[in-house]
């Protein structure tokens, strides 16, 4: 009899840090001690806490191990698993402190997890994702049970319809309204769902996520989509990138399969529904829905003009929905507790929850969910844990490539559809990138800027030879070469390319650099006028100088430096020839006085 | 799947399973099984306690977890209950076959079970 479930991570971020190892580890021991048939080990979907990995935590006691090792196994299974006693040493910090103090915290009264709340993430970390009867415990596939036994086709859309949810995927077009779009036309028309899982935006993992550690409620709410609009077949398109994900996905489109929730005659009903998986091959334009409904067919990768939207005329010529893995999640809890309910949560114009993917100077790197509205101080201060290394807060990316940064003075703005993008910012997929004062923004721009320019399919002009141009520029500027009315002319490009691009990813690739001009014009100006980098970022614009106080004339930087620049008489100060360096920074690394400063 | 209730039937056998995971404002069992518990004897006692609670069907209600020692060694094996807004019954010299008193009249029926508790041994 089971009397000990030990949870660990299988996220993809736990995988990487060797979690496989830890199981089969865990296995071993647990057989050596003949306690194999008490302590049952499960490998989950991501826990969210992914800059703390491998994460571990064992039932019903619930205690929270971070950062555990193949090391550490033998300690767990002999103290906690035999004996009983936690191996304090390895419990998450906070809920260690806690239990100082009071006694005993539970897990959601962590800072990190008490403002979150799980809605599409619900079973990730809870449920194994490759065992359907664990998703069906969680009230799984009840939801698609729910409506083809009550419910006619115009009642699913009009719940949803009604609950206010909008796309996840970063436009936040309502869900419902693009299913009533495709729900119309001729009876008998050949239709399909599609479900956009080809995350490209740098730093968002929350639909791997999904797909890693709940992939049922994908396939359950494809399988109710497909019923609302009258369609019998669908597909997910995956990143092959997402090895995991698809192997999961694979895993329980074959289980359901065989339970017969996909396929002909479900529950019953004459409704049939099957689904194929497509892999993308890396391409971000992909994650454009009309180029992947391209890639889908075996063409190019390339955006179709819309109208017609994919609704009228999508995959194949058919009507066409599609939805993104995180919209998709939160559909079958939406069908069980209502439209009401969904109403209550998030604010007035964006309902439900949103996942971010945490990244960059954060101290808790990882997965949150949170309600729409949520101040953006809460998820970084409060659920990130703040800036390390007592750095100040300089800004926030969000909406990846597509976005824009939000400053420090504007931290407490409610994270929602419509408040960002008041600020120049956007939802987008929910890349949260944190920057602290050792960010450039001018560099910053240039890094989202540079992967617009490579990811650009070239299919039309502006986002073509635009997105180009204004690469140039910014270039120019970060190598001390700006000149005045660079920044007129990048705003200029930037306006013309939204205007005119066929494409998402193309009118939104501008929006990096709008948004740093906006918020951050101080520094453009610095880089062009001044030729200085404030954050002492750009390269190029960097001065490296000799302190003669601290110098002990050991001729160490001499000898490093690659070009020569660096001369001087033994046990007197050296110095540095600007017109030779190369602003290599060898020089400052090898200097053992700290006498090599960087301006 | 044919039916809800084929649904239904696999709900309700996992339900038993999961019900582990799930901590919060639950009645907890906790069975000390430091060296001088598991010496004494409290593996028994604990996978008797896991048995019985499942077959009772209170897993929804009743977790069974274990702790160090809670030290007095000489009353060993000692399981306690917690129950919210409650004082903890702490039962001692504990037997596999004394569980099912405790799961029937304690657990079940919310009295604890006198004469195994400290207080009367």
């Amino acid at each position: 009899m089971i009397r000990t479930h030990v949870m660990v991570c299988g996220g993809t971020g736990c995988t990487s840090s060797d979690s496989p190892a830890i199981c089969a580890a865990m296995q071993k021991e647990l057989e050596a001690k003949g306690i194999a048939e008490e302590v049952k080990i499960v490998q989950t979907g991501c826990f969210g806490l992914c800059a703390l990995g491998p994460i571990m935590i064992v039932y019903p006691d619930g205690t929270f191990y971070t950062q555990v090792t193949v090391d550490d196994v033998a300690e767990i299974v002999e103290e906690h698993l035999l004996k009983g006693r936690p191996v304090s040493r390895l419990v998450y910090d906070e809920v260690a402190e806690g239990h100082k103090v009071e006694g005993s915290v539970s897990l959601n009264d962590t800072a990190f997890y008490k403002s979150q709340l799980r809605l599409a993430l619900r079973n990730c970390g809870v449920i194994n994702p490759e065992n359907i009867d664990e998703y069906i415990a969680m009230d799984g596939y009840s939801a698609l049970g729910k409506c083809l036994t009550e419910m006619s086709r115009e009642d699913v859309i009009k719940v949803i319809t009604d609950s206010g949810l909008r796309g996840r995927g970063g436009g936040g077009f309502p869900t419902g309204r693009k299913w009533l779009f495709a729900a119309g036309g001729e009876p008998g028309t050949k239709k399909y769902v599609v479900c956009n899982a080809d995350e490209g935006d740098p730093g968002a993992f929350m639909d791997r996520s999904i797909l890693e550690g709940d992939p049922h409620a994908v396939i359950e709410a494809m399988a109710i989509a497909a019923y609302a609009i009258g369609a019998d077949e669908g597909y997910v398109y995956v990143r092959a990138e997402y090895p995991i994900a698809v192997k999961r996905l694979s895993i329980a489109i074959a289980q359901a399969r065989e339970y017969g929730l996909l396929g002909n005659g479900i529950f019953g009903t004459d409704f049939n529904f099957d689904l194929k998986i497509r892999l993308g091959a890396g391409a971000f334009v992909c994650g454009e829905e009309t180029a992947l409904l391209n890639s889908i067919e075996g063409m190019r990768g390339e955006p179709r003009p819309r109208p017609p939207f994919p609704a009228v005329k999508g995959l194949f010529g058919q009507p066409t929905i599609i939805n993104n893995v995180e919209t998709y999640a939160n559909i079958p809890q939406i069908i069980l507790k209502g439209a009401e309910w969904f109403n209550t949560i998030g604010s007035e114009k964006s309902k439900g929850t949103k996942v971010f993917a945490l990244g960059g100077k954060i101290r808790h790197t990882g997965l949150v969910e949170v309600p729409m509205g949520t101040p953006l101080s809460t998820i970084i201060n409060e659920i990130g844990g703040g800036i390390p290394g007592g750095k100040k807060f300089k800004a926030a990316q969000t909406g990846g490539p597509s976005g824009g940064c939000i400053p420090a003075s504007l931290i407490d703005t409610p994270v929602d559809y419509d408040s960002l993008i008041a600020i120049g910012s956007m939802m987008g997929s929910g890349g949260l990138i944190v920057m602290d004062e050792d960010n450039c923004m001018v560099d910053i721009a240039k890094f989202f800027l540079t992967f617009t320019v490579d990811e650009s399919c070239g299919k039309c002009t502006p986002c073509r030879e635009g997105t180009k141009r204004m690469l140039e520029i910014l270039d120019r500027i970060t190598e001390g070469k700006g000149e005045e009315g660079d920044i007129e002319r990048l705003e200029e490009l930037a306006y013309t390319i939204k205007a005119t691009a066929l494409c998402g990813l193309g009118q939104t690739a501008p929006n990096p650099v709008l948004s740093t001009i906006r918020y951050f014009r101080d520094e453009y100006e610095a880089h062009i006028r001044d030729k200085v980098c404030p954050a002492h970022v750009c390269q190029k614009l960097a001065r490296y100088e000799i302190v003669a106080d601290k110098c002990k004339g050991c001729s160490l930087c001499s000898k490093k430096c690659p070009v020569g620049a660096i001369s001087g008489v033994i046990k007197n100060p050296f110095v540095i020839d600007q017109s030779k360096c190369i602003k290599c920074g060898a020089c400052m690394e090898s200097c053992k006085f700290g006498a090599i400063i960087k301006n | 799947m044919k039916s809800l209730a084929e649904l239904a039937a696999i709900r309700e056998k996992m339900k038993n399973t999961v019900n582990l995971r799930e901590g919060d404002g639950k009645m907890r069992v906790v069975v000390g099984m430091a060296t001088c518990g598991i010496a004494a004897g409290a593996r028994p006692v604990l996978n008797a306690f896991v048995d019985q609670v499942a077959s009772a069907d209170l897993t929804d209600k009743v977790n069974v977890t274990q702790t160090g020692c809670i030290g007095i060694c000489e009353y060993e094996p000692v399981v306690e209950v917690f129950e919210a807004g409650k004082e903890k019954v702490t039962y001692v010299k504990m037997t596999a076959d004394k569980v099912a008193k405790v799961v029937e009249q304690h657990l079940k029926g919310g009295k604890p079970v006198a004469e195994y508790t400290i207080g009367n041994n």
